[in-house]
């Protein structure tokens, strides 16, 4: 039934395009399956429903599977010549490519499964390998992320002093069993000393703490070459935060050596020094770049991800999910992450995957006990006070915060890092890291709250004010005469201790804002997780306490008189600071639920979803009003990187015939012709060109297509050739076809390229409108389209051209108020001034017959949704 | 040729992995550290009492404030009361996996340390008098040059592969460099 009418209807296309375009017989045979428009695309995907695989849609789309599936299978039973298939370095992938790549292998395995025992055992090892490389990269991914906190802590530590029983201990486990009893000294002990008592023997005094200070300094300073001279001299590509490019990479495209074992190593040890150095910078972006490295690292051992690139990006984005898990202790909140944020193809096999991996990371991480409080983060907070309807108001406004910050912060630092990618300023890396490290470490020292490590700090604002905290936070006024028990009032006016923590806290945020704009995008592994939240902690305390005291000194007003009777807990400025930490990260990043999730896993909390969600969503509307693009797709901008956002929508109303190269000033484009090419010839079109693929016609004369092969097979073809296969010469004729043709008696034998031939690219037609093709190249991570008119190829469309199509619309006009018009009518521009059809006249005419014959009518529009559901219905 | 030095790193890289993990775990297993466990109880002020923190080795389920906290600072009726207001947290730590963690770190960093100091120094160096090879600085890596290092990687003593795998290795250092440094095509 369903292929009766599939077969009626393409009945119907072809009798009439015999008609209509008066093209010869020959064309019609083939034209059903190659003359693709857009209807037929959106027809089959809808047809084949959510059954079908993007890999049948390929076969669907190239005119009947049976005919396409075979030839593959025959290419794939010849000889596979070493090295076809394979990438360049900085080259997009093509996903549909290596999905089929991927089906064929599979069932080779699956075929073989039955001839032996062993062969049986391959396929199950086969099958387990997926999981086995997600459990080895959640495991490498747990140890490692417990290395780089235990030796961060030991070194940010070892800035003010050492541990003389132990070397090795940082300052807390130094103190660990000492027997000072009182809230003055509890943070001394006489086996920690600071580098002044070490040196000048004195632990107090004017001359100790300059002698502090310039320890502190040196420290820093050292820290800080030692970690850029190792990203310069042994891996590059470990500077940054990583995300960005993951997301590239995920998205399609090869940067050779960017997730290598030396990018993975010289990550992991200069991420170390870089945080304990007291840049303001994380250490959670760049875990996900080191989970990255040993997923890809792991799933070299097995042959179904090191081969298919495809694969491997799956096993990347689980181990994204792991990274995030150790980084924040947040495992749902990393799958979540990698779904949102990273991940480009995303498939529910992944989804489970990622969830192991995060699992597997959490559980090693758990187990090595990094912070001795048997949680994962240094700042994991628990609360159990309640929050009050009126306090979504200072929430929301912390979201506005967090949104103006981010806006801010975005524009700040790209404007800054353009600055250093274009002018001589970006020849001194090594200089700069050493000018902000210092700068930081000068300004940071006298501010006890910038003197410590940023995730101290969060800990500390994140704490709210219990017996068991002694900071100048909490010194409030009844706490300092020690007449009142702590539980009778916890809102208490603040005692002069505060105020000057009030102070100290404006100017950290002051300093960690300026200095944050200048330190990401160091030649450093660098995140930026820490020191937003940092920003947005600082700001909620300072709300929190605020709306503290308010409701200490006017708990009269009818506010605070509903909710806050007095001796309630009404006013939890931890859980402010908690959100404000929120607000600031979703204002740089745009993520929304991910975020919500890590932050409330960090709570256990889950009563405060609803603050949380508030503030998020309104710090990311504010965000967006500024600028819709997160800080990592700026970067990705920003670098020029091949990344075709899923997220953004195409609102133009341009044709394929536009966008496709060769414009219409270029030369015409370079084909190849099935059968009567020399190699010769051959090689001067490879040579005289830099194109990376060529659509091969069927003649000179009749312009057909055949298919597509890329540049780099076709060289290694012929390299392979030349030293494999006896009398290829220069004259040697090279022919795409299944037989050799025809020759002369005494020409050489001839060259046969059939295995590197793509039969089946993707084509459209020249009037497909752009919101199609570039819809097609999203969802099914295309690398080139060829653009067809009656079957004759005219040009080819890329990923790149895409790109460079999408800048030049985003700089011509105000997406913002064009887009609204466009949503409602879908192609306007295929219309004329009078509602006709005007460009696409063969097209409409063709629908109108088919409904006609049903007795359908109406406007256009509307005639497409009819068919539409038609389609659906069959 | 390519796999054989990529491999023999891997199975030795591989293989100090196992061994430091081994090394932990034995660590980990013999010697449960008397000392890395304890309780800490801390107790606001209290009358006139003023705050104390108290610190003793209990296992967890000894671990509240009627068996820490000693002396008792206050007569007996008063205990209950004062108790309420202390909060006491078990906790555990594994003393020998910091340290082994701390060792391996830097050892790593010091490893890395001097073989910089050798690449910057020492190799320019040798390499001077070295006809084959080209200098590390070289700008243009020219495709000629490339045949008089491959031999040498298919040689047959280790100390070659490895002298092979280390040029391909900086060669790839070096487009790095260009990439990120020079051109500002990547991470700027």
């Amino acid at each position: 039934m369903e292929s009766e009418q599939l077969y009626h209807r393409g009945y119907c296309r072809n009798s009439y395009n015999s008609i209509a375009s008066a093209s010869s017989d020959e064309e019609l045979l083939d034209g059903a399956g190659v003359i693709m428009d857009f209807h037929t695309t959106e027809d089959d995907n809808l047809l084949d429903g959510d059954a079908a695989s993007p890999g049948s849609n390929y076969a669907m789309s190239n005119g009947g599977g049976a005919p396409s599936s075979t030839t593959h299978l025959l290419d794939f039973l010849e000889e596979p010549i070493p090295g076809v298939g394979t990438y360049d370095d900085f080259h997009t992938i093509d996903w549909v490519r290596e999905k089929c790549k991927d089906r064929e292998r599979h069932r080779k395995i699956n075929s073989k499964k039955k001839e032996s025992a062993w062969e049986f055992t391959k396929s199950l090892y086969d099958a387990w390998s997926g999981w086995l490389v997600v459990t080895l990269t959640g495991l490498a991914s747990g140890a490692l992320a417990g290395l780089i906190d235990i030796a961060a802590d030991w070194m940010n530590d070892l800035k003010e002093g050492v541990c003389l029983s132990a070397m090795w201990f940082n300052h807390e486990q130094c103190c660990w069993t000492s027997n000072e009893t009182t809230f003055a000294e509890r943070d001394k002990c006489p086996q920690w000393k600071s580098w002044a008592e070490l040196i000048l023997g004195q632990a107090e005094g004017p001359g100790s703490y300059i002698m502090n200070y310039f320890m502190y300094i040196y420290w820093a300073l050292s820290f800080a070459f030692l970690a850029v001279c190792l990203v310069k001299v042994f891996a590059p590509y470990a500077c940054g935060s990583g995300i960005p490019e993951i997301k590239t990479i995920l998205s399609g495209f090869i940067i050779r050596g960017y997730l290598g074992k030396w990018t993975l190593m010289i990550k992991t040890i200069t991420l170390v020094l870089a945080v304990a150095s007291g840049l303001s910078l994380g250490k959670e972006g760049p875990l996900v770049h080191v989970a990255c490295c040993c997923g890809n690292i792991f799933s070299y051992l097995f042959p179904k991800y090191s081969k298919n690139e495809a694969k491997k990006r799956e096993v990347l984005s689980a181990a994204s999910a792991a990274g995030v898990s150790v980084a924040f202790g947040a495992p749902i909140g990393g799958v979540l992450f990698s779904l949102e944020e990273v991940s480009y193809y995303f498939p529910l096999k992944t989804l489970w995957r990622s969830f192991f991996a995060a699992l597997v990371a959490a559980f090693v991480l758990r187990s090595i006990n990094p912070f001795g409080n048997s949680r994962l983060v240094l700042f994991y907070v628990e609360y159990h006070t309640p929050w009050y309807l009126f306090e979504l108001i200072p929430f929301i406004l912390l979201g506005v915060f967090g949104g103006l910050w981010g806006a801010f912060f975005i524009r700040a630092n790209i404007a800054w890092c353009r600055r250093r990618k274009s002018t001589r300023f970006g020849k001194y890396p090594v200089l700069e890291v050493i000018l902000v490290a210092a700068i930081t470490a000068v300004f940071a020292f006298p501010n006890p709250y910038t003197r410590q490590n940023t995730s101290e700090l969060i800990k500390e604002l994140f704490t709210d004010c219990g017996p068991l905290e002694s900071s100048q936070l909490c010194q409030y006024r009844s706490q300092m005469n020690g007449s009142k028990a702590f539980s009778d009032n916890p809102n208490r006016p603040a005692g002069p201790g505060v105020y000057a923590a009030m102070w100290q806290l404006c100017l950290a945020l002051v300093f960690k804002i300026i200095m944050t704009i200048f330190t990401f995008g160091l030649k450093v592994p660098s995140g930026l997780f820490i020191p937003s939240m940092a920003i947005g902690a600082i700001a909620g305390r300072i709300v929190g306490i605020a709306m503290e005291q308010l409701a200490y000194y006017h708990h009269d007003w009818f506010l605070f008189k509903e909710w806050c009777e007095v001796g309630a807990d009404c006013i939890t400025p931890g859980l402010y600071a908690m959100v404000g930490a929120a607000a600031c990260l979703g204002g740089v990043t745009r993520m929304t639920v991910s975020l919500v999730v890590i932050v409330f896993e960090l709570t256990g909390g889950l009563e405060y979803i609803v603050p949380l969600m508030a503030a998020v969503m309104t710090s990311k509307w504010v965000g967006d009003a500024f600028g819709r693009e997160g800080i990592y797709e700026s970067h990705i901008r920003l670098n020029g990187y091949p990344f075709l956002d899923a997220k953004e929508e195409f609102t133009h109303t341009t044709l394929a015939r536009e966008v496709m190269r060769p414009r219409r000033s270029d030369p015409p484009l370079a084909v190849l012709t099935q059968d009567d090419l020399t190699v010769e010839e051959l090689q001067a079109t490879i040579n005289e060109t830099s194109y990376n693929g060529f659509p091969v016609i069927v003649s000179k004369e009749s312009q057909r297509l055949v298919g597509f092969a890329l540049r780099r097979d076709i060289t290694i073809a012929i390299e392979n050739a030349r030293r494999k296969q006896e009398g290829i010469m220069l004259n040697s004729r090279v022919y795409f076809t299944q037989h050799a043709p025809t020759l002369p008696a005494d020409s050489p034998r001839p060259l046969k390229l059939r295995s590197i031939l793509d039969m089946s690219p993707f084509t459209v037609t020249d009037h497909t409108p752009m919101e199609i093709v570039v819809d097609i190249f999203r969802k099914l991570g295309l690398r080139q389209c060829l653009v067809t008119h009656n079957g004759i190829v005219l040009g080819i469309i890329t990923k790149k051209n895409i790109l460079e199509h999408l800048e030049e619309l985003k700089q011509h006009t105000e997406p913002l108020a064009a887009s609204w018009y466009y949503h409602k009518k879908r192609y306007p521009a295929s219309h004329g001034s009078n509602g006709k059809p005007r460009s696409r006249v063969h097209h409409v005419q063709l629908i109108r017959s088919f409904q006609d014959g049903r007795g359908g009518g109406g406007d256009d529009s509307e005639e497409e949704e009819v068919h539409l559901l038609d389609g659906s219905n069959l | 040729k390519m796999s054989s030095g990529r491999g023999g790193s891997w199975t030795f890289a591989g293989a100090v992995v196992v061994a430091l993990l081994l090394l932990d775990f034995v660590d980990f297993a013999q010697t449960k550290n008397f000392e890395d466990v304890r309780c800490k109880c801390i107790c606001p002020p209290y009358r006139n009492i003023s705050g104390h923190i108290y610190n003793r080795n209990v296992s967890q389920k000894d671990c509240n404030c009627l068996h820490v906290v000693e002396p008792m600072p206050v007569p007996g009726h008063d205990v209950e009361a004062y108790c309420l207001l202390c909060e006491c947290k078990y906790e555990e730590r594994s003393s020998n996996t910091i340290k082994v963690t701390i060792i391996i770190y830097l050892s790593v960093v010091g490893a890395l340390l001097l073989y910089m100091l050798f690449l910057l120094l020492v190799d320019p160096l040798i390499r001077k008098h070295d006809p084959y090879t080209q200098p590390l600085h070289n700008e243009e890596d020219s495709e000629e040059m490339r045949p008089p290092v491959d031999p040498q990687a298919r040689g047959n003593t280790v100390l070659e592969r490895v002298e092979g795998a280390q040029q391909r290795w900086k060669k790839q250092v070096q487009e790095q460099r260009k990439t990120v440094f020079d051109r500002h095509k990547m991470l700027s």
